[in-house]
């Protein structure tokens, strides 16, 4: 089976204030419906290689594969059609757009995507806000819900276009702990109910050893990948 | 349905800042209305102005003049030919007033495609009488139906009409100056005195008021045989010929014809006016000026909201980035922005703009210029209208596009790894 991702030898250097190396040679693979958590101390890259992997960072030298497809060297449009379609993003913070209601907020990837109708895709929205147990919300302003509801809702806009693979960066991290325990049974039920790939960056170390996959890093290198 | 979602995020960003977006809308319809304001009361007053003079002034006028001969005689004479000839005191030569072969020169200008139209005159001195007192004047013959067609004859009536004039054989348009000095009424004799020492009565059946005092004190209208018949002369007796063309800038052109191919003098109406065509374009460009000024300011004033805008939506940017949404789409959402802004509030300038200028255009405006003019005179060319609407949607794309290329260029990773 192909890998759904993967990376091979990528390098990236800071050039500001001073040259460093803050990503060495890194090389990975990550399948189809896998459930891998990228961990490391402050620093280390992990977030840095999250974003190089999301193809908003494109200041890298490497390969990488999304589904057999070379991402390096995509000019920025190619790269934002390929996020759109293929890749859902959860952040630490919420990050809605505060004056769209919660509805509106998971069906605007699928907008720009425009493949369906509007009423398909609101159809599909109100889908995944169920899936999330948030349908109740759906009509208020994103900047009306709680801190909890608000990664949910985030979560059902990163499924809305049902991309090949989330990437979330720290998406529990400001959560507490009963909300942090929700997002991560949501995450558990999408790798196992409809086989989602998940790429977390964490440094909550009971969040990732419930994941399939841990991949620690230190000092822009990979230390060890070991099975959850 | 890409660029639908696009308008929509534009449209909800404007609305979830209702204040600053009207205020930024204000200031486009501010721009747009006084620019429409502007040149609709500034051509409105240039056509009174130049209708004043212009209109009423043949593009060509054909006449003879007194002068002295170009050739004078030793120098047609062989015997002196590589000499140089010195002559004091050179006199003019006797010449008749009259245009000699008038008849075939007007018959000639009809046939001629681009003149509109041809009118002979004739111009004679009288003096005007009232008991012992005699007015030094100008009595001048005119075709009554064609001046009223070509020169708006009938603006400068006062207190009757040009077809009296056609109507009554011996009937005079007096100037209003004269008729003030002499205390005469409509319907009175007013007696002349003609060039050859006879005495005429003629009735007055109108006054004729151009607004330039000078004139008005001198000159008086009768039609063509009245003025033969005061100036002692037969109805051959034709001393000026008025052309109206088509397209006014044919007048230099066709000027230098007639004098070519006729040997008489002839003037057109830019080499007579310059003044006004020179004081038209300063008006425009004053006009246009102040309005892009204002436009200008506008402009800033978008370019300012936008700005702001998108420092308080960084992270609202960097989200759509993530999620799919490119450079240019970023881009387009702040341009839709300042469009529509500027179709807003330039719709409204319009607006604004035509209802102060009818307000201008039905205010009282009495002037002793042009005695028919009643209200201000306001000029509503649609054209105008466009041009307002080109410029609102111009300037407020170039406002908005600085602040919406800066957006595109946002670095999604900055923000969100920043927080």
């Amino acid at each position: 089976m192909n890998p759904l991702i993967k990376v091979s030898n990528v390098n990236k250097h800071f050039h500001d204030p001073v040259d460093i190396q803050v990503l060495k040679n890194i090389s990975l693979e990550m399948n189809q419906g896998e459930f891998v958590s990228i961990m490391g101390k402050s620093g280390c890259g992990k977030s840095t290689l999250l974003y190089i992997l999301s193809t908003m960072d494109t200041d890298y030298t490497g390969e990488i594969y999304l589904n057999n497809e070379l991402l390096s060297g995509l000019t920025p449009n190619e790269l934002a059609v390929v996020r759109n379609e293929h890749i859902g993003f959860v952040f630490q913070f919420h990050y809605l757009l505060p004056e769209f209601s919660v509805l509106e907020n998971v069906m605007m990837p699928a907008l720009k995507l425009g493949k369906k109708s509007r009423e398909e895709i609101e159809h599909d929205a109100i889908q995944k806000l169920r899936l999330l147990d948030i349908m109740d919300q759906s009509l208020k302003m994103a900047s009306q819900i709680s801190g909890g509801q608000k990664q949910r809702v985030a979560i059902a806009r990163a499924l809305i276009n049902n991309p090949s693979i989330i990437m979330g960066d720290e998406p529990t991290g400001n959560l507490d702990s009963k909300n942090a325990q929700l997002v991560f049974d949501i995450f558990k039920q999408l790798t196992t109910e409809f086989n989602t790939s998940l790429l977390i960056v964490t440094h909550d170390p009971d969040f990732a050893s419930k994941t399939d996959r841990i991949i620690e890093m230190a000092d822009g290198e990979i230390v060890s990948k070991k099975r959850g | 349905m890409a660029n639908s979602i696009l308008f929509e995020i534009a449209k909800t960003h404007l609305w979830a800042r209702k204040k600053q977006s009207s205020i930024a809308a204000l200031g486009v319809t501010f721009g747009i209305g006084t620019f429409i304001i502007l040149v609709s009361f500034m051509t409105g007053l240039n056509g009174l102005l130049d209708g004043l003079i212009l209109n009423r002034t043949p593009h060509i006028r054909i006449y003879n003049e007194v002068e002295v001969s170009k050739e004078q005689p030793i120098e047609q004479s062989r015997d002196y030919k590589n000499s140089m000839n010195v002559i004091h005191s050179i006199k003019p030569k006797k010449s008749q007033a009259s245009i000699l072969n008038n008849k075939g020169i007007i018959n000639a200008l009809k046939a001629d495609i681009r003149v509109k139209g041809v009118t002979p005159q004739v111009s004679t001195r009288v003096f005007y009488q009232s008991g012992s007192v005699l007015l030094n004047g100008n009595l001048i013959g005119i075709d009554v139906i064609e001046e009223t067609r070509l020169y708006n004859f009938q603006q400068y009536i006062v207190n009757g009409s040009p077809l009296e004039l056609k109507s009554t054989d011996n009937g005079v348009i007096l100037g209003i100056g004269i008729a003030q000095k002499l205390s005469l009424n409509k319907g009175d004799y007013v007696p002349m005195v003609t060039p050859s020492g006879g005495i005429v009565r003629l009735k007055i059946v109108g006054f004729f008021q151009s607004g330039l005092a000078d004139i008005d004190k001198l000159q008086s209208y009768t039609n063509i045989k009245t003025a033969q018949k005061v100036a002692g002369e037969t109805s051959n007796y034709i001393t000026d010929i008025s052309v109206k063309l088509f397209d006014i800038e044919q007048a230099k052109p066709m000027t230098d014809e007639i004098i070519h191919n006729n040997n008489i003098n002839a003037v057109d109406i830019k080499t007579a006016n310059a003044q006004f065509e020179t004081g038209t374009s300063i008006r425009n460009l004053i006009t246009y000026a102040v309005s892009i000024t204002l436009l200008i300011v506008a402009g800033f004033g978008i370019y300012n909201i936008l700005n702001m805008m998108i420092y308080e939506k960084m992270n609202d940017i960097a989200i759509l980035k993530a999620t799919g949404y490119s450079g240019g789409d970023v881009m387009r959402i702040f341009i839709y922005e300042a469009l529509l802004i500027g179709i807003v509030g330039g719709s409204l300038g319009l607006l604004l703009g035509f209802g102060v200028s009818y307000i201008i255009s039905i205010s009282p405006f009495e002037t002793q210029a042009i005695p028919t003019v009643k209200t201000f005179p306001v000029n509503f060319d649609g054209l105008y209208y466009i041009i307002g609407a080109v410029f609102a949607v111009i300037t407020t794309f170039f406002a908005g596009f600085l602040p919406a290329r800066k957006a595109s260029k946002i670095d999604p990773v900055e923000i969100l790894r920043g927080q």
